[in-house]
């Protein structure tokens, strides 16, 4: 199952009751690559984006990150659930930034982001303190290592929470809707910081609306609706000279 | 920059606004307060010697010490327990989540005072306590119930378990305060459930948490009084044994209600440190010095 896809997600079905979030997803992600998840809302994007870290148990297909099955284990023909703790392990490696920061409110900065490395990976404090401040100043916030999230702007603290994600030496990144709740002057910051990992070889999923980032940092964009992948390709083509009329329809309302 | 009292130098100085039923309303309840307590005072059927013999008696502090005692004891047990009931309701196991509520409907349904007299009551229904492994010979430990569990360890079992009914509710409410997202990015970090409720949903929770908790506290060591049943000499007890003697049913009321808020006041103190600790990162709304502006004057 090595071979150059980070992520391998085939024929991914998932459902909430009788709704039918993904109706069959196949969708496959180099290393170093960047994907941009574009659709309206409702479209299955965020939903995806959570069952590549297992946030959702996904009901049909097989997805694997870097190889591995996540979620299950394979013997024979049948699925196995993973106890709690190989899943865990599983989502350390993948990092994730949600649309609502979800930064530890009573933690500071620094401590947000050295939580996980000494609690999980086992880090010495002291050098995981190290680290974080590195990664403080890439984000461009090392003045702020003792400042709580609630003395940040939302766009701080998306990027202390890229930081965070960051600090946990991830091979993929998942980006929900980063910029989605931030005052406008404030979004140019965090893209630039995703520009930046991005130039830097880092695989990454992004579910955004932002089309001048896709157009620009992007690999490859994929187009959702209800559920399906409805067209995929070069930014250029995708944006620029969509094929597909429903991905006609959503970019005429969103450019 | 404005400053914490938030005055500028060009701000509008403005003749304030008089107040004069403040003063008539606030003179009034002060008159009808200070009646009362000098009634009370100045009664010839209150000695004060006898206040003043027994505020101080070594069986007084003594008692006193003692319901202290409990009183943290039982808070302690109570907590622990009110963790372990909050996360068996929150539990996606339904056999935990059912004993779980069973327990707090069981013991916040029936008074603490049946429970304080049935844990006295415990010796009759099990007249010994044995340790051993079951279905052989092999026995560990076996006593009799009334020397294992004397009056002292019955009162605390009541408290604590009566306790941990109310405080579980309060733990749990705790718990659910916490926004979903917080939970979500300690899982995406690959922190495990247990690790996730330690170390990011709990410290959240105890800002909810402890001003209940608080309340709580204080009305355990109210609580301990009942344990007078079960013949627990704490404070209320031997208070009352002391004026079954000699007789000044009041005077000692007077002498236990003193010691009552003088512990109450003390122990209430270490609330709003803890509200502070736990509510770092929270920002907390500006507090005004309201009796400043009692009479309307600016904090210049």
């Amino acid at each position: 199952m090595t071979n150059d896809l980070m992520v391998d997600a085939r024929s991914i079905r998932k459902h909430f009751g009788s709704n039918e979030v993904l109706k069959g997803i196949n969708l496959q992600v180099n290393r170093g690559e960047v994907l941009c998840l574009l659709g309206p809302s409702g479209s299955g994007k965020s939903t995806l984006l959570r069952c590549i870290n297992h946030l959702e148990t996904i009901n049909g297909g097989r997805l694997y990150v870097d190889g591995s099955l996540m979620g299950f284990r394979e013997k024979g023909d049948a699925l196995h659930e993973m106890r709690p703790s190989e899943i865990a392990k599983q989502r350390s490696h993948i990092g994730m930034v949600f649309q609502r920061f979800n930064l530890f409110p009573h933690l500071t900065t620094l401590e947000n982001v050295i939580e996980a490395p000494i609690g999980v990976s086992g880090m010495s404090r002291a050098a995981a303190r190290e680290k974080a401040l590195e990664l403080l100043k890439t984000v461009g916030l090392a003045d702020k290592a003792d400042a709580y999230p609630s003395q940040l702007s939302g766009g701080q603290q998306q990027r202390v929470a890229i930081a965070r994600a960051l600090a946990m030496e991830p091979k993929l990144m998942l980006f929900d809707e980063p910029t989605s709740a931030l005052d406008p002057e404030l979004v140019g910051d965090v893209l630039d910081v995703m520009r930046k990992l991005a130039d830097s070889g880092m695989t990454m999923i992004v579910v955004t609306h932002e089309m001048g980032f896709a157009r620009e940092v992007a690999d490859r964009v994929v187009f959702m609706d209800q559920g399906v992948v409805v067209e995929e390709g070069k930014p250029k083509d995708v944006i620029d000279k969509p094929q597909n009329p429903r991905t006609q329809a959503f970019l005429r309302s969103v450019l | 920059m404005t400053s914490r009292s938030g005055t500028q130098n060009d701000d509008i100085v403005a003749i304030p606004l008089r107040h004069p039923w403040r003063w008539v309303s606030a003179a009034l309840v002060v008159l009808i307060l200070g009646a009362f307590v000098y009634s009370l005072w100045s009664s010839p059927n209150v000695n004060h010697s006898i206040i003043n013999e027994f505020l101080f008696d070594k069986r007084v502090i003594g008692a006193a010490g003692l319901t202290v005692l409990l009183t943290v004891i039982s808070m302690f047990i109570g907590t622990v327990l009110a963790i372990l009931l909050a996360i068996m309701k929150l539990s996606t196991n339904p056999v935990l989540r059912i004993v779980s509520t069973a327990y707090v409907g069981f013991f916040r349904g029936t008074p603490l005072l049946l429970q304080v007299v049935f844990w006295g009551y415990l010796g009759i229904i099990y007249p010994k306590v044995e340790i051993g492994i079951p279905f052989t010979d092999f026995l560990l430990f076996s006593e009799k119930t009334s020397l294992v569990f004397t009056s002292l360890v019955a009162g605390i079992i009541a408290l604590s378990l009566n306790e941990a009914a109310y405080a579980a509710e309060i733990v749990r409410a705790g718990i659910l305060s916490v926004d979903s997202g917080q939970t979500e990015a300690a899982k995406s970090l690959g922190m495990s459930t247990g690790y996730t409720l330690r170390r990011i949903v709990l410290p959240q929770a105890m800002r909810v948490i402890i001003p209940p908790m608080g309340n709580e506290f204080i009305s355990m060591l109210k609580n301990t009084s009942l344990l007078q049943v079960v013949a627990v000499m704490e404070l209320y007890a031997r208070t009352s044994q002391i004026s079954s003697q000699n007789l000044a049913q009041v005077e000692l009321l007077v002498v236990a209600g003193f010691w009552y808020l003088v512990m109450t006041t003390v122990l209430s103190w270490p609330q709003s440190y803890l509200e502070k600790r736990y509510g770092r990162g929270f920002s907390a709304p500006n507090q005004q010095q309201r009796w400043l502006r009692f009479s309307s004057k600016a904090s210049a």
